[in-house]
């Protein structure tokens, strides 16, 4: 496999592994036995991977040019006429510059639309802050009717594209740019929508994570165990809308300590839909919420990125490290400190 | 003339009650945007009464034609049309605006039987027709897609993007009306945001105009038989309106854009409708 060494990351063969490529072909492959999908985009087709399903059904594929309000709106109109689209575009002009057509004309009227939005988070870091997406998972779960899913991986994005078909309503499924290194090893394990995987065991704390912070966050995990003999849960909620609350409650009761890590800011994303579950328990825990801090991202290249804002496994092990310092109130007494 | 006299006729008199129903939704709803659904009038009558390829006992089958009222504000025009035209009692008007009703100001194409599309937010109704002039094309279906847009409306750049891909995709299934009644909210449009030279901006863009009094019925008919056979470009029926139009004191007032009417004043426009010859 041909590696390329990034500061803090390794990065494998794009052409074969990558979230975005495997998008694209995953695609093409499920166009062969289900000839209502079609796929959208607006100028950036090759950019998304979604023409690999252009080039394979030219007759299905709609390019709309730069112009992402009309293609979520002719979305919208192709459902309507018994279609499922998939559209694609960089997660920044699908939840903001097409944000209200996914909202009014997709979501409230709760059409197969299928958003595969790439470029998600920091991953196009060197393109500037103008193409930086740190609010999606935001605006996206905020809409009714809508689904939205970060994959780990170029597997696990292939799962959740497949999956997608199944949910009847719209789905927003973010990914990278795509050069992030793989997480999964292969396909054998269960992806359900709304059903959090346990990537590692740990009883002290639990890291709850999606998108590139999986890989990272079982890394941390890992070094972790062997280097502090801490036992460290890594919960892959792939979904974050709708959370898997089962998962982070158990997760409350066996760790009490709750880490959430997220290539977003840390308003209204990940971290916030776990910190919910956990304020409407009653249970007390330690919590933070690791991610962008409300604030404009950096230019630089997302490896450099992903180091300076601690989203790579040696800054998941600091965070972990701190916390394991803390304690949670544990009994009722508000006036004791 | 392209219609028989009994068909038009029968058309103006449906006109002149759709007039009076709007009425009625006004006084139930507490308020509508009565100048942009009287300006309509003839236009959905046309639609809903001649063109369209509809089946109100079977309001989704999927061959029908579909109307995107992409100018939502017009509620009280469309809901009332439909209910005269079939898809759910008069009487249910009554609930307008009120708590649990599927009537709002702007329709809810999950809750308004024979309704095509949420709208209301302006510049999505167009977006939304190329979307199913791609899927009808796609499924190899014959059905038409009519979209009515109110003139202000088109001060939103979503139209022109939409615009742009009816002509590049020649989607001529589509057809684009626009209800050019000169008045938006906060004044003229051409004080408020000039839209002229309005036609030649739609040519430019690549659309047949076909420019109409939206009153006449004759004119409308000949109008829309011409859209419905395009083959080579999509075509824009531009209707040429009066806001308020069929309510003498309403007609080409801003402040009637939207309106509440006590008894009185509802009894007034009612009466004022009444004294109209036919729908001309």
């Amino acid at each position: 496999m041909a590696a390329v060494t990034g500061t803090t990351w390794t990065c494998y063969d794009s052409s074969t592994m990558t979230s975005r490529e495997i998008y694209g072909r995953t695609l093409a492959e499920l166009g062969k036995t289900n000839d209502r999908i079609v796929g959208l985009s607006a100028d950036l087709a090759k950019t998304t991977a979604i023409v690999h399903f252009a080039d394979a059904f030219p007759d299905r594929f709609f390019n709309f040019g730069i112009a992402e309000q009309n293609m979520f709106g002719a979305a919208a109109g192709l459902a309507k006429a018994g279609l499922i689209p998939f559209a694609s575009t960089m997660a920044i002009f699908a939840c903001l510059r097409g944000g209200e057509q996914i909202r009014t004309d997709i979501c409230y009227q709760n059409l197969p639309v299928k958003i595969i939005a790439t470029h998600a988070g920091i991953s196009f870091g060197h393109a500037g802050t103008t193409h930086h997406c740190t609010e999606d998972l935001a605006v996206m779960r905020s809409f009714a009717n809508m689904t939205v899913i970060a994959p780990a991986d170029g597997i696990e994005t292939s799962k959740a594209v497949r999956a997608c078909l199944d949910i009847e309503g719209p789905v927003y499924i973010r990914i990278g740019r795509g050069f992030e290194p793989p997480c999964y090893e292969n396909e054998n394990y269960d992806f359900i929508p709304g059903k959090a995987v346990e990537m590692h065991a740990g009883t002290d704390l639990t890291i709850i994570c999606c998108g590139i912070a999986v890989l990272q966050s079982v890394q941390a995990a890992k070094t972790l165990l062997e280097q502090d003999g801490l036992s460290v849960r890594v919960l892959n909620m792939h979904t974050i809308k709708p959370i898997d609350k089962e998962a982070v409650l158990k997760a409350v009761q066996d760790t009490r300590r709750i880490l959430t890590i997220e290539e977003h800011n840390v308003v209204g994303g990940l971290g916030d839909a776990v910190g919910s579950v956990i304020a409407e328990s009653g249970k007390g825990c330690v919590f933070r919420k690791h991610g962008i801090q409300d604030e404009f991202s950096l230019i630089g290249y997302a490896e450099d990125l992903y180091a300076h804002y601690g989203l790579d496994a040696n800054g998941i092990i600091s965070h972990v490290r701190r916390m394991m310092g803390m304690e949670f109130e544990a009994d009722e007494n508000w006036e004791d400190d | 003339m392209s219609i028989a006299a009994t068909e038009k006729q029968r058309l103006a008199d449906l006109a002149k009650e759709l007039r009076l129903n709007i009425v009625d939704v006004m006084t139930y709803s507490g308020g509508a945007h009565i100048g942009g659904s009287l300006s309509i009038v003839e236009i959905l009558i046309m639609l809903y009464f001649r063109c369209l390829n509809i089946r109100p006992q079977e309001p989704d089958w999927e061959d029908r034609d579909r109307l995107i009222l992409s100018k939502g504000h017009a509620a009280a025009g469309l809901i009332p049309a439909l209910a005269m035209r079939g898809y759910f009692p008069l009487e249910q008007l009554k609930t307008f605006n009120h708590f649990g009703s599927p009537f709002a100001m702007h329709p809810d194409s999950r809750k308004v039987i024979g309704c095509d599309a949420s709208t209301g937010s302006l510049g999505h109704g167009l977006p939304m027709a190329v979307g199913l002039g791609l899927g009808a094309r796609t499924l190899k279906k014959s059905f038409k897609t009519v979209c009515i847009m109110g003139d202000g409306e088109c001060c939103e750049g979503s139209v022109w993007e939409a615009a742009m891909a009816l002509a590049h995709f020649k989607l001529t299934n589509v057809i684009t009306v626009v209800d050019r009644n000169r008045l938006m909210i906060d004044g003229g449009t051409e004080e408020v945001m000039a839209l002229e030279p309005f036609a030649e901006k739609w040519r430019s863009f690549g659309f047949e105009v076909l420019e109409v009094n939206g009153h006449d019925l004759d004119q409308l008919a000949d109008a829309f038989d011409r859209a419905w056979s395009a083959h080579d470009r999509p075509v824009l029926i531009l209707a040429n309106t009066v806001k308020g139009r069929g309510v003498d004191f309403m007609e080409g007032n801003v402040k009637w854009h939207y309106a509440s009417a006590d008894s009185s004043l509802a009894q007034k426009a009612r009466e004022s409708i009444g004294r109209q010859e036919g729908g001309i």
